[in-house]
């Protein structure tokens, strides 16, 4: 593993990573296998399920971020806050 | 008709995807494997943690730096978009030896790399050869870039507009020139004026390309780095240090790897954000339009 020694990596960050492909090889298949038109959301215009997910992706990394800021780590109720949002964003975007 | 479906396509795509691997995706998550450690070199790395995030969030020396981010973005957008579609309107419309020539003339500045930008300017507005600096000091201006924040601020929003207007130019010009004789001669009929023919016609055809100017620019000047480090090298003080010349000293000056990488981690966050948001627009706009 010397070859990666210089990525740095950690458990936790590798878990992070791993999650957000299975997440994006999920969609995949799901898209496949249910195939979903766009459709307008609260927010006015057209959304795929592919950018739903970068809508909850990027909120959680900002939820996250505010969390940090206000109450400071760790983050976990933050984390439960953005699968409540990637939630409401994947049933009302 | 029923398509039959043919995903081969992907495989003409597996090239710029191993490719943007190589450049983007690899560095970038060993961005996020350095934000949550602390290393001396020798890719040693003790845990910490969301520890850097927190002290960045928390970091005024960061607000500061964004603050003045923010401002200088603002600025140089509230100047550089309208007078870009100022000149675009004055250019000539038809085709001929005089219109090539004023694109060519418009075009030079963008041909210029940044660095050599910074150096002209930092040339030019030297009090002792410089020929901006020289003049404004013997008209009697109280203007030294080096020691007086507001004439580092003058000096590098002057450049950027110079450097960067062109640009803005070169869409609006490409908007202007898309936009059918039938509308203005409908307009001459009507008698419309000068200003409803902006209002009506030239800005709503521009629109497209303003927001991909609005976008492009909104980008650069919020990453920039190489004119203004060039130029004042984010002095006098730290009145001209923007966020990527506060993120360089941080992580080269300083080796401070991992608050660093926090750091460019939030950035590149503000950045998606807000070119989403813009990317979005441009999409549904042109969705409503066409």
């Amino acid at each position: 593993m010397d070859l990666l020694a210089w990525m740095g990596w950690t458990t936790p960050t590798a878990i992070f990573f791993i999650s957000i492909a299975v997440t994006l090889v999920i969609m995949i298949i799901w898209g496949i296998k249910s195939p979903q038109t766009p459709r307008v959301g609260i927010l006015r215009f057209e959304t795929t399920p592919g950018d739903r997910l970068f809508i909850s992706l990027l909120g959680s990394a900002f939820i996250c971020l505010g969390w940090l800021a206000f109450f400071g780590a760790p983050i976990w109720e933050g984390l439960i806050a953005c699968v409540f949002y990637a939630g409401a964003v994947f049933k009302w975007v | 008709m029923k398509k039959t479906p043919n995903q081969k396509a992907w495989f003409m795509v597996l090239p710029v995807l191993l490719l943007v691997a190589f450049s983007a995706i690899i560095p970038l998550m060993t961005v996020v494997n350095y934000s949550v450690q602390d290393t001396f070199g020798n890719n040693e790395f003790f845990w910490v943690g969301l520890e850097w995030f927190e002290e960045i969030l928390h970091s005024e020396r960061i607000h500061d730096a964004l603050g003045r981010q923010a401002l200088f973005t603002l600025i140089i957008l509230s100047i550089e978009i309208p007078l870009g579609i100022f000149v675009a309107l004055h250019m000539p419309k038809k085709n001929g030896l005089w219109s090539s020539l004023c694109l060519v003339l418009v075009a030079l500045p963008l041909l210029i790399p940044w660095n050599v930008v910074g150096t002209i300017w930092q040339i030019f507005g030297r009090i002792d050869i410089g020929l901006l600096g020289y003049t404004l000091d013997k008209m009697g201006f109280d203007y030294n870039y080096t020691q007086d924040s507001f004439a580092a601020w003058a000096t590098i929003i002057i450049m950027d507009v110079w450097h960067w207007t062109s640009l803005v130019v070169l869409l609006s010009y490409a908007g202007l020139k898309s936009i059918p004789d039938a509308y203005y001669q409908a307009a001459k009929i009507d008698q419309a004026s000068r200003w409803s023919i902006f209002r009506y016609i030239e800005l709503p055809k521009m629109k497209g390309v303003l927001l991909i100017a609005v976008l492009l620019r909104f980008m650069d000047s919020f990453m920039i780095y190489t004119e203004p480090f060039v130029v004042t090298g984010g002095g006098p003080g730290n009145a001209t240090t923007f966020l990527s010349i506060d993120l360089v000293k941080m992580a080269i000056g300083q080796f401070d790897l991992g608050p660093a990488a926090a750091f460019s981690l939030i950035y590149f966050l503000v950045i998606l954000l807000i070119s989403w948001v813009f990317y979005t627009i441009m999409v549904h706009s042109d969705k409503e339009a066409g």
